[in-house]
């Protein structure tokens, strides 16, 4: 195992990147490679012993394939013991509250629960009111915190080869976020740890999906995808749900694709080197073009490959070096 | 038995009186005010202010229907706890009080088990549906002193065209909630920055502005009267100090969360910190304050709105809108108000008693020898922290939980009895 400094990690849940220091999403960034590594083992024997006899529950109150497989292959590459709690299964629809579901898989002996959940805040008031670590796996369109390392992770990796720089950041790298940024929890989780990590970032969407004062954030807003990604480094493509078509938020799927997509004919405005990503799944052939998706430029399953490398990170940090809850915190 | 109360200091906004003076009550009766007064037993408010019970004229006291949140008599005892004698309750329980035998209801409720004053407001419309106006002379008969459909705006113009000339007709002020639903839906807290990056869909200020406009107008289209509940927003206030400067009968109110809390308060997902209208931003507190010190807002309510615990332990977004008010609302008058410098304590306490009582035309919150005994004692300079185990209310849904604020109650009189005196 590398030789790090999990020092600054006191940390017992993990429930946004608005609130952690650039030195700590460092620390995540930095303690993946060796878990990136266990999952390539030449052994084939993908797994380490440093949650061994722990319990991981991954808690989904929304549908989620994607993230769920990830943060349960983790925990197994762990060797921790999972449960899944699925929304079909779960007691929200029986009336029990969430505190009530959380004291009931506490009573038997989690470590840590990862959530997904509609309402925003919600891993937020588990944390404050429970001894197990916590980590958001996504609530509502606030943050998926672990989205972001993972995209980060991904982006670094990929500008350390392009400058061959083995110690490179992400500093004054441009990433341009294109798509629905109002009800995107990965966006909110996104510019929260590039700007931490002081690359600049372009949001550009339709502006019926552009949250009010989101520029407060400190990023740039533009509707003109060309003026969006024509120096960037990174073109970040989000997911378009299509009900939001049917809800008004804009007129077409056509006109959203003449503006918006990510296609061969719109990259002619981007530089060469830009890196095109999506946190998945992906609208084929809507916010990105299947030419692109499957194009030379896409990372977009290395994301998925590092999301698995990221997420043992977390929960390795979190168990091994986390803090417990404050006593007396109501 | 006569009882006295002595030592304190005076406060009468429809006399102007503000000086040392003594209070003599009998058979309920306040029979004397002057100097050294002497009754069969006393009450010593030495430091104290003594003032009219306060009045609010805007709380939910959820009997019939949501019994487990509050109910009248638990409603009353926040009420004397708060040094509140006279309050007007909102018609949105379960049924809605929309007909007299609903208004009777209330009626015979209060007389039974409250210890303060119940005045209930009916509907302005049945079923609380916005189609049809109830039947307001009756309504008014036996006892509503006001129509509201508060808790929804009344969608149609068409039909509040008609609630504002009708209730006129009745003698009886519309209390109007403003809000465009279409615009607030799906929404649980201001729409801004603070909404945008904690990813709470938002209501927009605009939401609430837009009916405040609408209201206004039809106010004067009609010309009847307008009471505007819960004012948030500086155009808000922006848009009732235009009516009252063109000559319209239009009043409104505010809460004291809305001039000492902004969206902020919402950062750490606490749904105490959850009504509607939303908190707003600093700009909008500042407005509002502006808005109490020159007249524009005549009168403080508090919008008292009780939830149980279970109801708001839940998710932001699934939690019910309101938090209760009675137990700190003069506290935080004089908190955020008074010892700002914003406000004397003497027109604090004019906005929680003969301002109020004017607009729904209770014939409360005034000392006059042979009127009611209904007194509030206070000390105000007495620092207490605010405590859920402490209140009185059902329910404990106070952002305020925790704070500490300045200005006690020590005693509430009403119709002469003591019905609140801290131990």
């Amino acid at each position: 195992m590398a030789d790090l400094n999990p020092t600054v990690w006191t940390r017992k849940d993990l429930i946004g990147i608005e609130d952690l220091s650039r030195e700590e999403i460092e620390l995540v960034l930095d303690t993946a490679p060796q878990f990136v590594a266990v999952s390539k083992r030449e052994s084939g024997i993908k797994k380490v012993p440093l949650l061994q006899g722990r319990l991981v529950v991954n808690w989904f109150h929304e549908p989620s394939t994607r993230t769920r497989t990830s943060f349960e292959l983790a925990a197994k590459r762990l060797s921790a013991d999972t449960l899944g709690i699925t929304v079909a299964a779960s007691s929200s629809v029986k009336g029990e509250t969430l505190h009530d579901t959380l004291a009931n898989i506490e009573a038997m002996h989690s470590d840590v629960i990862v959530i997904r959940h509609s309402c925003a805040g919600a891993p937020h008031i588990l944390a404050a009111n429970h001894d197990s670590h916590i980590i958001n796996a996504g609530d509502g369109r606030h943050e998926h915190p672990t989205q972001a390392l993972l995209d980060t992770f991904t982006m670094r990796e990929h500008i350390r080869a392009q400058r061959n720089d083995p110690t490179a950041g992400l500093d004054g790298v441009k990433v341009a976020i294109i798509g629905d940024i109002e009800h995107s929890r990965v966006a909110r989780s996104d510019i929260w740890a590039l700007n931490k990590l002081g690359a600049r970032v372009t949001l550009c969407g339709p502006s019926t999906l552009l949250p009010m004062h989101i520029e407060r954030m400190g990023v740039r807003v533009t509707t003109n995808l060309k003026d969006a990604i024509s120096d960037a480094d990174v073109i970040y493509a989000l997911r378009i749900q299509l009900e939001r078509q049917q809800k008004g938020l804009f007129p077409s799927i056509r006109e959203y694709i003449r503006l918006f997509r990510i296609d061969n004919d719109s990259l002619r405005n981007a530089p060469a080197h830009a890196l095109i990503m999506h946190p998945g799944p992906i609208n084929r052939d809507l916010e990105l073009a299947s030419e692109v998706a499957d194009g030379p430029r896409s990372v977009i399953l290395e994301q998925v490959s590092n999301g698995v490398a990221v997420r043992m990170a977390v929960m390795h940090l979190l168990v091994n070096f986390g803090g417990k809850r404050p006593q007396g915190v109501a | 038995m006569s009882l006295a109360i002595v030592n304190g200091h005076v406060i009468e906004p429809t006399l102007g009186l503000s000086e040392p003076m003594d209070l003599l009550i009998d058979h309920g009766v306040l029979v004397k005010m002057g100097k050294n007064l002497r009754g069969d037993e006393t009450i010593d408010a030495a430091g104290c202010v003594v003032c009219p019970g306060l009045v609010d004229i805007h709380v939910h006291f959820r009997e019939p229907g949501y019994e487990s949140k509050e109910t009248i008599a638990s409603g009353s005892r926040a009420a004397a706890k708060g040094g509140v004698t006279t309050v007007v309750t909102m018609a949105n329980t379960n049924p809605v009080i929309d007909n007299a035998g609903m208004v009777e209801f209330i009626v015979r409720r209060a007389r039974e088990t409250a210890c303060i004053k119940i005045r209930p407001a009916a509907c302005a419309t049945k079923g609380m549906k916005g189609e049809e106006i109830t039947e307001m002379a009756e309504l008014k008969e036996v006892g509503a002193v006001a129509v509201s459909d508060d808790g929804r705006d009344v969608t149609s113009s068409a039909v509040m065209r008609r609630v504002l000339q009708y209730a006129d007709m009745a003698g009886l002020v519309c209390m109007s909630h403003n809000e465009d639903e279409t615009l607030a839906e799906g929404g649980s807290m201001n729409e801004g920055f603070n909404s945008t990056i904690l990813g709470i869909p938002g209501i927009p200020k605009a939401a609430e502005e837009i009916r405040i406009d609408r209201n206004i107008r039809l106010a004067e289209l009609t010309g009847a009267r307008l009471h505007i509940q819960h004012v948030t927003s500086a155009e808000g206030v922006q848009l009732v100090r235009r009516a009252k400067a063109k000559g319209l009968c239009v009043t409104c109110e505010t809460a004291p969360h809305y001039w000492m809390l902004t969206d902020d308060a919402v950062k750490t997902f606490n749904s105490n910190a959850k009504m509607n209208p939303p908190l707003r931003e600093p700009e909008d507190v500042k407005a509002i304050i502006e808005g109490i010190k020159d007249g524009t807002i005549d009168c403080i309510a508090t919008d008292h709105a009780p939830h149980t615990p279970t109801e708001k332990a839940v998710e932001f977004a699934l939690a019910p809108f309101g938090i209760i008010g009675l137990e700190t609302s003069l506290a935080l008058v004089i908190t955020g108000l008074v010892e700002k410098g914003h406000l004397s304590l003497e027109r604090a306490i004019a906005l929680m008693t003969t301002a109020p009582s004017q607009i729904c035309d209770l014939n409360a919150g005034i000392l006059v020898e042979g009127g009611p005994a209904d007194v509030a004692v206070f000390d105000p300079n007495a620092e207490w922290v605010v405590k859920a185990e402490e209140f009185a209310s059902r329910s404990k849904n106070s952002p305020f939980l925790g704070m500490t604020l300045r200005g006690k109650v020590k005693c509430t009189i009403c119709d002469g009895n003591v019905v609140y005196f801290a131990s």
